[in-house]
């Protein structure tokens, strides 16, 4: 199924698009246009998702980041009515700036390297797409979320209660 | 019983932390504060007679050799032992007597004389910690441990002399006697060191076994080491300029530990360490030609002196060089005689002193005295009794003891007619000044001021209850040690012989047979040498005679005299009342560029370099501080670059 | 095409959006966008994980997507919170007007 030509088109269709995404989050001066690309780059990566057989995850991706999360981002930005930014020729770029440039360029390639030149390790696991199928996916995830990753689990709950309550404190308007 | 041994320098050692901590600190009455005092000093004078009773129910032989009482282990590091251990033997117990026994009775008398003074828990603290010192020296086992008491009784001389601190001199005179020691302890810790080089321990009972392996340079050397500590200790040329300066210090102080106890302690220790010595003929000729000539250096500077103390004084340096003499001619059991009868009558010399000080309200100088026998009867009769016995009139037991000593300077190996000569000099002239001391002060005419005369009173029976028993003691401690000749046996060699060896022993080759041997051994045959002996023990109580003829005539019949003799030799006179001007020369050549030294280092070196250096680092650390304090920007995203900076140079080693 | 879409092309592709979110976060001014870069760089690990989990036929990968999702949820609720705290004291939210996090 991976060789097949519709799945590289539909990989590269797709990859182009989020990387094209990005690329606009990250130019564009208007918030709202960057939170817009954003959700559009979230989309693609599910649609990537879907192509590697990870379904639940692809939904879940949907519908947390970018539903919950950039909703409530897309939120904070009308709540504090934050201008465009200025048009970045009248401002000379920072040294700062232009190291951290490079640097980017420096980690992208070393992760490259990484990638292409290595072999890279890891031993086969049980769960090749068949069997997932077999069993059905959410059902076997749920099963190793509760057995094996447990202890993640339950630490995760914590993590939302923290947050939770830290959304409130925060929030809260100074008597 | 002789286990209990420890006990006996532990009684003081408590006395001192009782007074020194919970009576400062409580502030208890005085009475309190004698009592524990002088029933420490009881106790263990109580314990050395049981522990001396001890030994002498064991067999002559056995004495010597009884074990040690080891406490424990003090320094156990790589090869190098040595314990916290008491020795008990003849040599020791007798020491130990004398010094517990003499130190109970000035303790008494101080209760005395110290009684109106501010100091007074103060005073019974740093008395009771000085004897404890001093039993640890004279009880230790090992060279360490006898140094650490030797150390002591050095620093309690100190707090001893400079009692009276707030005054400019007594501070001075402590802190000289302090200094002045102390090059001699350096002294004794090169022996120490070069006796552990050697023979890699520093038990005595270990050295003296292995002590035969030993070279006769090294020995030499080891035995001239010691000895430099043993002369600063016991003021010997040329470090015997403190003894004068710390009359500063409260009398009993100078009687107890300047008399009877401290100074004695190089004595001791020669003693002690007589094997080493007589394996080192050069070192015994040292001894003996240093203690002969300080002998008779002290006491012409003690002809002129004026005040009492100062003539008590040079008194003791020369009596000292006596005992030198006699250790360094091989007679080491005569030395150990005559530091006992001495302790007797030069204690009661300073008691005694104290004593017409105390009646004299404070005063000093002879000159202000006179004709006061009447008034102090009991101070002048046990003064009189120390004055006969420290003369060598036969009868007293500084005739014995003295008697022995010049003997076997003329007869023993080591000996030479020429020490026994300036040894009878000195004898005559210790007669002369002597009893010129006695007659300026108790006889004549009273040359007092009125309000002084009116106050002349004898001292409490707490204070003229002691003077009686040394005085007694001054009377028949001679008795243990009658020679033979005089048809005595002399029991105190005989008890010490087990430690000490019979006869003066000798090698073949003494220093001066090497260079006069006409004279080498005065006395070889029996007969010959009974017939010289009764001569020179007449020759000696003859200059003795003569000298106290000479005081008498001088300063009671023709008064006028010793002026007139003044003015005719008056360089003469200067030079020698005036001590030869040696603190003088020791100021220039010693005090003074030494101060220099300390002041150039303190200046040029510990602000200039010490304190620099710590400076510097201390700058440095704020420079490097001041650096590095930029990467703390507050901003985000300069810390979100920091973050990328790492994580790249972390993928690097991930990736290799 | 013959050959298969391997592993290694999504790797690519993820770590071409990571050294995209972190030029953002370095480069933007206003704490949203690089709040919500930092979001970018989050999913693009994802990825990595979820291609690594299906190349080796496991689902430890899709397990830690899921946590990875979680903390991200809750860190934005949080960091979100601060913003609007910030706003409200300092009236910006640039990041170049607020160096508050030092001695």
């Amino acid at each position: 199924m991976t060789g097949s030509i519709f799945y590289w088109i539909a990989f590269v269709v797709t990859a182009l698009a989020a990387v094209f995404a990005a690329v606009m989050v990250i130019t564009r001066r208007n918030p709202i246009h960057s939170a817009m690309f954003l959700v559009l780059n979230f989309l693609c990566i599910a649609v990537l998702y879907l192509l590697l057989n990870a379904q639940f995850i692809a939904i879940i991706q949907v519908m947390i980041y970018a539903g919950a999360i950039m909703m409530l981002v897309i939120f904070v930005i009308m709540l504090l009515s934050v201008e465009e930014e200025e048009r970045r020729r009248k401002i000379p770029v920072p040294l700062a700036q232009m190291l951290g440039m490079v640097l980017i360029f420096i980690l992208f390639a070393q992760l490259i390297f990484g990638v292409v030149v290595k072999v890279l390790p890891g031993e086969q696991g049980e769960f090749s797409p068949e069997r997932i199928a077999e069993l059905g996916d959410v059902k076997t995830i749920a099963g190793l979320l509760f057995t094996k990753f447990l202890f993640p689990f339950e630490v995760a709950s914590i993590i939302l209660l923290v947050g939770i309550i830290g959304a409130v404190i925060l929030s809260k308007k100074e008597r | 019983m002789i286990d209990l041994v420890w006990l006996i320098p532990l009684f003081p050692a408590v006395g001192f932390l009782f007074n020194g901590l919970i009576g400062k600190w409580l502030d208890l009455d005085k009475r309190v504060v004698g009592s524990v005092a002088c029933t420490a000093l009881g106790l263990s004078f109580l314990f050395s007679i049981l522990i001396f009773f001890s030994l002498l129910k064991l067999p002559p032989e056995a004495r010597a050799a009884v074990p040690d009482k080891v406490l424990f282990d003090w320094i156990v590091s790589g090869d190098f032992k040595t314990v916290i251990g008491y020795k008990v033997d003849p040599l020791s117990i007798v020491m130990a007597l004398v010094v517990s026994g003499v130190s109970f009775f000035i303790h008494v008398y101080s209760v005395g004389y110290m009684h109106d003074d501010p100091g007074f828990t103060r005073y019974f603290a740093y008395l009771n910690l000085f004897v404890f010192m001093m039993l640890t020296l004279v009880l230790a086992n090992n060279f360490l441990l006898m140094f650490v008491g030797w150390e002591g009784v050095g620093l309690c001389s100190y707090l001893l002399i400079g009692f009276w601190f707030e005054r400019d001199a007594p501070a001075n005179a402590g802190k000289k006697a302090f200094v002045v020691n102390r090059v001699g302890d350096f002294g004794f810790l090169l022996g120490i060191f070069l006796i552990f080089a050697h023979l890699g321990t520093v038990g005595f009972n270990e050295v003296f076994a292995k002590a035969p392996s030993l070279d006769t340079a090294t020995v030499t050397l080891i035995t001239l080491m010691l000895f430099v500590g043993a002369a600063g200790k016991s003021a010997q040329i040329p470090l015997y300029v403190w003894l004068p300066d710390a009359m500063e210090g409260p009398t009993p102080v100078s009687s107890l530990i300047h008399a009877a106890t401290m100074v004695t302690s190089g004595v001791y220790m020669i003693a002690r360490c007589h094997l080493l010595y007589s394996m080192a003929p050069i070192s015994m000729a040292v001894v003996a030609i240093v203690g002969a000539v300080t002998a008779l250096y002290a006491a012409s500077m003690g002809l002129l002196q004026f005040d009492i103390k100062r003539v008590l004084a040079y008194s003791t340096i020369s009596q000292l060089g006596y005992m030198f003499l006699a250790v360094g001619v091989g007679a080491f059991s005569a030395g150990i005689f005559h530091l006992m009868t001495h302790a007797f009558f030069k204690g009661l010399l300073f008691l005694g002193a104290g004593s017409v000080m105390h009646a004299m309200s404070g005063e000093l100088d002879m000159r202000n005295m006179g004709g006061i026998w009447k008034r102090v009867p009991l101070t002048f009769l046990t003064f009189l009794v120390a004055t006969l016995a420290i003369a060598g009139i036969p009868g007293f037991s500084g005739f014995f003891s003295k008697d022995e000593i010049l003997w076997q300077a003329f007869s023993s190996n080591h000996g030479h007619l020429y020490l026994w000569v300036v040894g009878a000099v000195a004898a005559g002239m210790t007669a002369f000044y002597m009893f010129r001391l006695l007659f300026v002060t108790f006889l004549g005419p009273c040359r007092a001021s009125e309000e002084v005369k009116k106050h002349i009173h004898e001292s409490p029976p707490i204070m003229t209850i002691p003077l009686m028993v040394l005085a007694l003691l001054s009377v028949i401690g001679g008795y243990v040690g009658i020679p033979h000749i005089l048809g005595g046996r002399n029991f105190f060699h005989e008890f010490l012989a087990p430690v000490l060896g019979g006869a003066p022993q000798g090698t073949e080759h003494t220093a001066f047979s090497l260079v006069r041997p006409v004279f080498a051994s005065g006395g070889a045959a029996v007969g010959e040498g009974v017939n010289m002996e009764l001569l020179l023990m007449g020759v000696s109580v003859a200059v003795a005679i003569i000298g106290i003829c000479i005081a008498f005539y001088l300063y009671i019949w023709k008064t006028e005299v010793p002026k007139r003799l003044g003015e005719r030799f008056k360089t003469i006179y200067t030079i020698v009342f005036n001590k030869y001007y040696v603190d003088e020369i020791y100021e220039v050549c010693f005090v003074n560029s030494t101060k220099k030294l300390g002041t150039f280092l303190w200046r040029r070196f510990d602000d200039g370099v010490v304190d620099r250096s710590v400076n510097l680092v201390a700058e440095l650390m704020a420079w490097l501080g001041s650096v590095l304090r930029r990467i703390q920007t507050g901003y985000v995203q300069s810390y979100a670059l920091g973050i990328i900076l790492g994580a790249v140079i972390i993928i690097i080693f991930l990736i290799r | 095409m013959p050959a298969s879409v391997t592993p290694l092309y999504f790797f690519v592709v993820s770590a071409l959006i990571f050294a995209i979110g972190a030029a953002g976060v370095l480069i933007r001014r206003n704490a949203i966008v690089v709040f919500m870069c930092i979001e970018m760089m989050l999913s693009a690990v994802n990825l990595t994980f979820i291609a690594a989990a299906h190349y080796l036929n496991s689902l430890d990968g899709v397990l830690m997507v899921f946590f990875v999702m979680t903390v991200a949820a809750a860190e934005a609720a949080v960091g979100l919170g601060i913003f609007v705290l910030l706003f409200r004291g300092r009236k910006t939210i640039r990041v170049d007007e607020i160096n508050l996090l030092k001695w």
